[in-house]
């Protein structure tokens, strides 16, 4: 029972720090925009296709998985000047639908190029488990657990200790007195896709030699994303990390004493159980409405 | 005038028929979009007048289809029984989730919604002994009312454009009642309309109530016209289409959340024929919409045309 309950939890915090990584990106998009962005589970999906695509092609894995970054980082700037930045201001409705058709289009590119099989990732350090205790360990989790930590912690630091991660921030507090004490609100914008969809890429090639990837396997990873940023009280990305590791843990052990199939639901319950106790999330600001 | 838009319609939409003799496209897109067009009426009332987005409609629709499916294969129970029942659990499920659910706010409750709508089609992917799991559930009988069997293309489309009718009356003449006004006070603020002693919380949840069963009742009708249902039909992509279908419409218009659903159901045929290229212009072409006319098709176009007209009255004069 104990080593059992021990492998769950590591499959939890691998699951978990992923979703971790996409509620980050969530936080930060929502934080500088107010735009909640629905394709962020395609920049995961885009990042892990692209990597995949390029190993094929002969690319050591370090360059793929740098280039898929980019190139992921690329569309993302994209988006934001195409479609986020005509709209600044828009009702929360209006936001979705275009972020979701965004998430679509993307969706419907990846069709085109790659089509509708899985594809398959060679894992970044061979295939051997390890064993722990009771519970075995694949080196590809560790891959993803370290990795997630360095970028929590370079977030963070970004967010803290830089000039431009304050202005980003100043950005999420107040756009117009932002933009008073000389905050160039565009640009941070732009960093703030940017950077989530670099995260969101680099997490879906941490993931794709554990889970495959396939033109839909942002969906459910975007959802999960949300609801780690809901989870933690939107807007707050350290709040989406513990929301993410959270989901994840308890999805994993729902999976092992429950069913696997009812994985989804038992992470959505708990979601919703979370938001009729906490309105705002566990770790969101109580807001007074301004009248 | 609200007669005149009402009788127009209905005289359109019996005309179809009549033009179009036994043409299979008017029947099954009519049918389609006949019923897309009583989900988005339904959400409408919700999302347009009360100001409350739903992620997770497609499972109240679900609701509906399922106990039909269930009652009508399993019990060989009536089918007008089992819309009835169907009714109830939608009705009674949204009553017990109205309360704790729109309490919630903006992108809360779309999460919120959203997750619902995502457990309920788990819960018909896995309970296998009840819905059939991922086939799904087949061999359901056409809808008989009162001894009248609906068992033709023709039938279907007169049963479903009646009902289409019959939501679009209620829902025009539930906006202009003591109800409507509250809630459209409740989407301007909520905090005044409970100033003005409005029991917010009550008219939310009822509203989510009728929303409910409205998609209850399209949902019934969904399954007894396709004799089949499947998880599919009613998973988060449906959702997402329906609040789409009620933004593209035009919020809080009665007849912009009609034609947006027949609109939508026109695009997904024609886009049929593009094949691998659909998904690539559907999600293109749902940003373009809202990027460029972000208050609806409907007003976007009409709008647009106003602005060529006054152009050319300024090139004459």
């Amino acid at each position: 029972m104990p080593e059992q309950l021990f492998q769950f939890l590591v499959t939890g915090i691998t699951v978990g720090s992923l979703y971790a990584l996409v509620g980050l990106g969530f936080a930060i998009i929502y934080n500088a925009s107010d735009v909640v962005n629905f394709a962020q589970g395609e920049f995961v999906m885009l990042g892990a296709m692209t990597a995949i695509a390029l190993l094929s092609a002969g690319l050591p894995l370090p360059l793929a998985a740098i280039v898929a970054t980019l190139l992921t980082v690329l569309v993302g700037l994209l988006l934001e000047r195409f479609a986020i930045e005509p709209t600044v201001g828009a009702p929360v409705v209006t936001t979705i639908i275009i972020t979701i058709g965004a998430a679509i289009f993307l969706r419907g590119i990846a069709l085109l190029l790659w089509g509708k099989d899985f594809h398959p990732m060679p894992a970044f350090s061979g295939d051997r488990p390890i064993h722990l205790g009771g519970a075995t360990l694949l080196p590809q989790s560790l891959w993803v657990m370290g990795v997630t930590l360095l970028l929590v912690v370079l977030v963070r630091l970004f967010f803290n200790r830089t000039l431009l991660g304050k202005a980003l921030l100043a950005c999420s507090f107040n756009r117009a007195a932002a933009q008073l004490v000389g905050i160039n609100v565009r640009v941070m914008l732009r960093l703030a896709y940017g950077l989530s969809a670099g995260l969101g890429a680099l997490a879906g090639i941490l993931i794709a030699p554990i889970t495959f990837s396939s033109y839909e396997a942002g969906i459910m990873l975007g959802l999960k994303g949300f609801s780690a940023a809901i989870v933690g009280g939107i807007g707050n990305p350290m709040g989406a990390v513990a929301g993410g590791l959270l989901l994840g843990v308890l999805e994993a052990l729902g999976a092992g004493f429950i069913s696997s199939g009812y994985k989804d639901a038992i992470a959505f319950l708990f979601v919703l159980m979370v938001l009729f106790f906490e309105p705002t999330g566990l770790f969101g600001h109580k807001v007074a409405d301004r009248v | 005038m609200r007669r005149i838009g009402f009788f127009t319609f209905a005289v359109g939409v019996a005309l179809l028929p009549a033009l179009f003799p036994d043409n299979y496209f008017v029947m099954a897109v009519g049918v389609s979009a006949g019923l897309n067009a009583i989900l988005a009426v339904g959400l409408n009332l919700l999302m347009g007048y009360a100001g409350q987005i739903s992620l997770g409609h497609a499972a109240f629709f679900g609701m509906g289809a399922y106990t039909s499916a269930i009652l009508t294969t399993r019990y060989a129970c009536p089918s007008l029984i089992a819309l009835t029942a169907g009714l109830i659990i939608a009705g009674v499920i949204a009553w017990l989730l109205a309360r704790p659910i729109l309490r919630l706010r903006g992108h809360y409750l779309a999460m919120a919604t959203l997750g619902f709508g995502v457990i309920v089609h788990v819960l018909m992917v896995q309970a296998t002994p009840w819905t059939g799991g991922p086939d799904g559930l087949n061999g359901i009988p056409p809808l008989n009312l009162l001894g009248w069997s609906v068992d033709s293309d023709l039938r279907w489309y007169a049963v479903i454009m009646a009902a289409l009718l019959l939501a679009i009356g209620l829902s025009l003449n539930l906006v202009d009642s003591r109800i409507g006004r509250a809630l459209r006070a409740v989407r301007g603020s909520e905090f005044a309309a409970q100033m003005l002693g409005i029991d917010t919380g009550r008219a939310k949840t009822q509203v989510f109530v009728v929303s409910a069963l409205f998609a209850a009742f399209a949902g019934s009708l969904f399954a007894h016209q396709q004799s089949f249902v499947s998880p599919d039909s009613f998973n988060l992509t449906v959702s997402v289409e329906l609040v789409t279908m009620v933004v593209l419409g035009g919020l809080a218009s009665t007849y912009g959340s009609a034609c947006g659903a027949i609109a939508l159901t026109l695009l997904h045929e024609g886009l049929v024929v593009f094949e691998d290229y659909e998904m690539m212009i559907h999600g293109a072409l749902l940003m373009a919409v809202m990027i460029f006319m972000p208050q609806g098709l409907f007003i976007g176009l009409s709008q647009g045309a106003r602005r060529l007209w006054r152009l050319k009255n300024k090139a004459s004069a």
